[in-house]
């Protein structure tokens, strides 16, 4: 899994020969075919969002919602899409990790496919089945905790609550939560073929020193998976950023910009603005709808590019 | 502080498979004993029951005893992490961790013995294990490099180093040569007869030029037949072993008429 490009033998070259089989031509046809469909699929979009969402430039008042211009507008939005994917990404991280390395390396391992089984399950759960859940269930669940977070710990920014204290459980900590669980797929598996890759002349090498099996996981895997667990981490913040469904049924979303997770008061996010206005919206508000879904585009893009990146450039070799 | 070790009725399993049985041997202190024998035949296999590595591989358990300074080392309530802080190993292939410098590959075992360390402390640790494994005259301008930036053998004769570093009692080495070119594995032969002076040595080795070179003892390993398991066939001196050996199938491996 190392230096592929570097290792290979030169490539046997026959495009000299006249014989070209009609099965190869045909197979690489068609794969160049499927190749392009993407890249033509992802063009397109960005033209539509830019070609759309352009006149939103100058859009003010009544176009914009009732703000003075689209900054204004859209800056909130994007701050609380930033703000519940983040906080999924908290709530995720340590948890995904943990889950991993039980699965590559403490569990039994019937026991440790089984649960990988389990946890992939996760991803097959409609988003729409999610945000039923994080309503109906979570959010009550939660609000016992939110007023006592209120109540004890009111004095962090974080857990204010607003003045009259919490009064539901749909706030942005919520859906961070709910976001958090429909991440978890992704990133664990991730995590856990890293981790089940740390070469085992590494880990004998710990453990032959005289480490316990944490040292060793903290000596050797660790370092080995690093660039790995982080671009994981990317790529779960990629799917958390642009989950539309079970945010707009969660979060109670006010559009405002704060640091209270756990106010009457929330941020909104721009996927599950789009969603929740679309349906109303006519005339140049739909170009403000779709200025804002180029801004999540390339924020989304941007973080995936990144996690790729960081995952290729990071591979240790070994 | 090197330490000799008795051994006695010790079966081997993986899982339900037995792939040594019975062996019965004690190995001198402040000497070199080598293992030679077919390939499969349960050399290495006995080697890592020593430090208690054979266990990590699930399923895998050890019956019979191994007794270090008068200590079973499958006593019940023994620790195997306490085990290898004080049986040291070195691998076949050379595997210093990637993303430690040449300093803390060297002081990795001291960092989990000890939490705290005095920085002149450490650099004497380092200095004294590097010359140790033959190594510090060649590594001591770039100790903050990668251990990854070594050549092979350069590798190999840091993770000596790195064993070495934790005063281990004694210091196991399965084909520590395998992986190595001829001048390499010249260098770790000379090592190892310098490291026998403080150190109980066991090595595993293919090779009986090797055995017959580094060894006091030899311990020749054999399957009793295909299938079955394997078991220790003869142990004696080096110098009978290869002159004048007790069993005839010891001297057919050795002449090179075996099978």
């Amino acid at each position: 899994m190392t230096d592929t490009t570097t290792d290979q033998p030169p490539r046997l070259d026959d495009s000299g020969s006249r014989a070209t089989r009609a099965g190869d031509s045909i197979f690489s046809g068609l794969a160049s075919a499927a190749g392009l469909t993407i890249l033509l699929a992802l063009a397109g979009v960005a033209l539509f969002l830019v070609i759309e969402g352009a006149p939103a430039f100058t859009a003010s008042g009544e176009s914009a919602y009732g703000k003075d211009n689209i900054v204004v507008y859209v800056w909130p939005l994007l701050y609380g899409t930033l703000l519940a994917a983040v906080l999924a990404m908290v709530i995720v991280t340590p948890l995904a990790v943990g889950l991993a390395l039980v699965i590559s390396h403490y569990a039994p391992r019937r026991v440790g496919t089984y649960l990988g089984y389990l946890i992939d399950l996760l991803a097959a759960v409609p988003s729409v089945v999610y945000g039923l859940w994080g309503r109906v269930v979570l959010a009550p669940a939660l609000l016992p905790l939110y007023l006592w977070l209120s109540d004890n710990l009111g004095w962090i920014p974080f857990f204010d609550g607003g003045e009259s204290g919490p009064t539901h459980g749909r706030t942005i900590f919520t859906a961070g939560i709910v976001l958090a669980v429909m991440a978890l797929p992704i990133v664990t598996a991730i995590c856990r073929e890293v981790f089940i890759q740390t070469p085992r002349i590494h880990e004998e090498a710990a453990l032959a020193l005289g480490a316990t099996k944490w040292e060793m996981i903290r000596m050797t895997v660790f370092p080995y998976a690093r660039s790995g667990v982080i671009s994981a981490v990317l790529l779960g913040l990629g799917r958390a950023l642009g989950e539309t469904m079970a945010v707009a049924m969660v979060l109670s979303g006010a559009g405002i910009i704060t640091i209270d997770l756990i106010g009457t008061q929330n941020p909104s996010t721009i996927a599950a603005n789009i969603a929740l206005n679309f349906g109303n919206a006519s005339g140049s508000k739909i170009n403000t709808l779709i200025f804002s879904g180029l801004v999540l585009f390339v924020v989304s893009f941007a973080v995936n590019f990144v996690g790729r990146w960081i995952a290729s450039r990071g591979e240790v070799k070994g | 502080m090197a330490k000799s070790i008795d051994v006695s009725d010790v079966n081997i399993y993986y899982g339900d498979f037995l792939a040594v049985e019975g062996v019965n041997m004690s190995i001198r202190a402040r000497s070199v004993t080598a293992f030679i024998g077919p390939s499969g035949c349960g050399k290495s296999t006995f080697l890592r029951s020593l430090n208690r590595m054979h266990e990590v591989i699930p399923g895998a358990r050890v019956e019979g005893k191994i007794v270090v300074d008068a200590q079973d080392l499958y006593a019940p309530g023994v620790d195997p992490v306490a085990v290898r802080r004080q049986i040291g190993m070195v691998f076949q292939r050379p595997n210093p961790f990637p993303t430690m410098s040449i300093y803390d590959n060297v002081l990795a075992g001291n960092r989990l013995n000890s939490k705290k360390m005095k920085k002149s402390e450490a650099d004497d640790i380092v200095e004294k294990s590097l010359r140790g494994a033959n190594l510090w005259t060649e590594v001591k301008d770039r100790l903050g490099k990668p251990g990854m930036g070594l050549s092979g053998g350069q590798q190999q004769r840091l993770c000596i180093a790195r064993a070495i570093a934790v005063e281990p009692q004694v210091l196991l080495m399965d084909e520590p040569c395998s992986a190595l070119d001829p001048i390499s594995t010249s260098a770790i032969e000379d090592l190892i007869h310098e490291l026998k002076s403080e150190y109980t040595i066991v090595i595993v080795t293919h090779n009986m030029q090797q055995a017959a070179r580094v060894s006091d003892e030899t311990g020749f390993f054999n399957l009793k037949a295909t299938g079955e398991p394997g078991h220790l066939v003869e142990f004696n001196p080096t110098a009978k072993m290869f002159a004048n050996p007790d069993n005839a199938a010891t001297e057919a491996y050795i002449s090179g008429r075996f099978g």
